[in-house]
């Protein structure tokens, strides 16, 4: 086939890992850390942080065939292992297993700002980053006004970037990549930046690039710019091709996968981390007459029950709510006592978190949950739940989906000239 | 697998863009050898330059005295040295000023020195782009070498005003110094392809090149002349590799020596070689793993 501009064959990428099994890396370490610090407690040193080596495979049996000019979406959690077959792409990692051809020049919008020298002013930048990128000298000459121009820094082009906004330093690493002319593009969730409309004009530019006839590898979290960015999308799971399709039935597979895994035992999943010693075994959603949920009305009142195989003196759980696009919206803590929450019950699952109301607007929400003890975690799950809300009323107020205006309601009331 | 071709928005595929000429193939499986190498390396030249000057410029920011700096450095060296050996120790400078004596190994050895650190961390210290996009990796210790020989380039004129000023002429031997040079470069960068390489997986390698960077003033007859090294251990001593470097400078630089000792130039030269032909040779066998490991 001689459109075929790349073609994996089996491809796999395998790590030994070398995991700290007390990390320090969580949003949970850093607030218990800080609450040492202003209780000013005196604690046990932490306990010996071991090392384990464990064997993984990013990648397995990866095989696929990519045309020229087409734009396809790689769809998958966070760990299938898009970032590593992106990587394999463009030549920064080498699979272990395998094979891939690639006709032409393969270039990434991985990282933007890859290579960006605080220091050096946006000019300076300008060159030292085409030419990292692979920009021959006269290619970047011949650009440099469209790339101020898309970039919108032409007055600060003597400035050294480090006094620049984070918003002008993102669109102008982002102008220099989109100003490059690959046979492959790869653009790994770099939309997720600026404001909405360099947004806007940063997808503009992607479909010029498409139009010219590249090819486009695009990753994001964001399933609608997905849908309207590609035709065909390729779902990734556990580092294997589980769905190669057109994009619809590709994101329809992972939003399943993702609720199917959401209703089984937790204990099957295979993808978590921690020590183990004590794992969540099962997240239940129920009302306040114990009824288990799989969709709750916002307003109401709602239970997390969390099961655990096991108890321990100072186990505590935490869990973290995300909306459809994977953006956190609010995390809870048990290590964060306070008077009101009644004594550990022996009748009762280990935890319990119980909402009065909830006030989050209508749509799918996902939850991940972990256990620690002390600063050790010993588990930690990807989507234990699927929470679905429902339109319904808080605090007198009707509570309808206000898609792309946030996903929490607050409490609140209106005065006016009535 | 499904091979389908995408419907409507597609239409791009049948007007590929004009003077789009459909580009080589490249293969990627494991433990494969890429036999366009040269060629890459060719192609991104310019990073070479580029990189290089961004360490320049980005070195001497915010500091008021620039690259003045080079040369205060170099001044105080000579200094000390100059005092520490000539005046306190006494040692005999074979007929010319000490400090000629001095300044002509110091060359070399601030070289050899600074390239040898900066090569060994240029890997670490550019570890994000590493770990994100591909070039070829070879270009990061070899624009530390060049940054270096651009300090080199100064501090060869510190010693041309320094001749000028003891009114000492050089003569026909100083053609030699290009070769001598380039002898020197290949000396460091083989050792600094090694350090480069290992420092990548391992960062105690950090601290060795540190350590031989401290320990080798000492070792090298930078402060003083090799002739003080009694005849029967100049063999011995000339192990170093940059024992024959230091003499050969001083050689060139001074109007011969009295007794230049010719063996330990043929054993500099064949280090140079063995470390320059090995340290290529282990870093592309490591390139490949270099953004997995750092």
């Amino acid at each position: 086939m001689p459109d075929v501009v790349l073609n994996a064959e089996g491809l796999g990428k395998h790590y030994l890992l070398r995991h700290r099994i007390a990390g320090y890396d969580t949003l949970r370490e850093k607030i218990s850390e800080n609450l040492r610090r202003l209780t000013a407690a005196r604690r046990p040193p932490p306990g010996p942080r071991e090392a384990a080596l464990e064997e993984f495979w990013a990648l397995r049996d990866v095989s696929m065939q990519i045309r020229q000019g087409e734009v396809v979406a790689l769809i998958g959690r966070n760990g299938a292992g898009k970032s590593t077959l992106l990587k394999i792409i463009s030549r920064i990692t080498e699979p272990t297993a395998g094979r891939l051809r690639i006709r032409g020049r393969a270039a990434s919008l991985l990282e933007v700002g890859t290579g960006f020298h605080p220091e050096l002013t946006g000019r300076e930048n300008i060159f030292l980053n085409g030419a990292i990128l692979g920009m021959p000298k006269t290619e970047i000459r011949a650009k440099f006004d469209q790339i101020v121009a898309f970039a919108e820094v032409a007055q600060f082009l003597d400035t050294p970037v480090k006094r620049y906004s984070s918003g002008m330093y993102v669109r102008l690493a982002f102008s220099i990549a989109a100003h490059l002319e690959p046979d492959i593009l790869i653009v790994d969730e770099v939309l997720a930046v600026g404001d909405a409309p360099f947004q806007k004009k940063c997808l503009e530019r992607m479909s010029e690039v498409a139009a010219m006839g590249r090819t486009i590898l695009f990753v994001s979290h964001n399933l609608g710019l997905v849908r309207s960015m590609c035709r065909r999308g390729i779902l990734l799971e556990n580092g294997r091709i589980v769905c190669d399709d057109l994009v619809e039935v590709t994101v329809a597979r992972y939003l399943e996968g993702l609720e199917a895994v959401a209703s089984s035992n937790l204990l099957e999943r295979p993808q978590r981390r921690g020590t183990g010693r004590v794992r969540l075994s099962r997240l239940d959603i129920r009302d306040t007459n114990h009824a288990i949920k799989s969709s709750v009305e916002a307003g109401q009142a709602l239970q997390f029950v969390f099961h655990t195989t096991g108890r321990l003196p100072a186990l505590t759980c935490s869990f973290t709510i995300y909306d459809s696009v994977g953006q956190a919206i609010t995390c809870f803590d048990s290590a964060l006592q306070c008077d009101p929450d009644p004594a550990n019950n022996a009748d009762v699952p280990p935890f319990v978190c119980e909402l009065g109301e909830l006030f989050l607007t209508p749509g799918r929400y996902r939850i991940n949950a972990a256990l620690y003890c002390q600063d050790e975690l010993l588990d930690h799950v990807e989507s234990a739940a699927i929470l679905d809300v429902d339109p319904g009323v808080a605090r007198a107020r009707p509570v309808v989906a206000t898609p792309g205006y946030g996903s929490v309601f607050m409490p609140h009331r209106w005065m006016g000239p009535c | 697998m499904i091979q389908r071709m995408p419907t409507s928005s597609a239409a791009a595929v049948a007007h590929p863009a004009p003077g789009h000429t459909p580009p080589q193939e490249r293969i990627i499986e494991a433990g494969r050898r890429d036999s366009r190498y040269l060629l890459e390396l060719w192609h991104y030249r310019e990073l070479f330059y580029f990189l290089a000057w961004r360490d320049i410029l980005v070195r001497y920011k915010q500091t008021a005295a620039g690259i003045a700096w080079v040369l205060i450095k170099a001044i105080v060296t000579l200094l000390v040295l100059t005092v520490v050996f000539g005046r306190v120790a006494r040692l005999p400078s074979d007929g010319v000023p000490y400090p000629l004596l001095v300044f002509a190994a110091m060359l070399p050895w601030q070289f050899f020195a600074g390239a040898l650190t900066d090569c060994s961390n240029s890997l670490v210290g550019n570890g994000d782009l590493i770990s994100k996009i591909y070039f070829p990796r070879l270009i990061v210790p070899g624009s530390a070498m060049i940054v270096n020989l651009v300090d080199f380039s100064i501090s060869c004129v510190v010693l041309a005003l320094l001749l000028a000023w003891h009114g000492f002429a050089p003569d026909w031997r100083i053609l030699a110094l290009p070769l001598l040079v380039a002898l020197a470069a290949a000396l460091t960068f083989g050792a600094g392809l090694w350090f480069a390489a290992l420092t990548a997986e391992y960062r105690d390698f950090r601290f060795i090149a540190g350590f031989v960077v401290q320990l080798g003033l000492y070792i090298s007859p930078v402060g003083f002349s090799s002739s003080v090294v009694p005849e029967n251990w100049r063999a011995l001593y000339s192990l170093n590799p940059l024992v024959g470097v230091i003499d050969g400078f001083r050689w060139a630089i001074l109007r011969g020596t009295p007794d230049f000792y010719w063996p330990g130039l043929a054993i500099s030269v064949a280090i140079a070689v063995l470390l320059l032909a090995s340290g290529l040779w282990y870093f592309r066998r490591t390139e490949r793993r270099f953004a997995d490991v750092i």
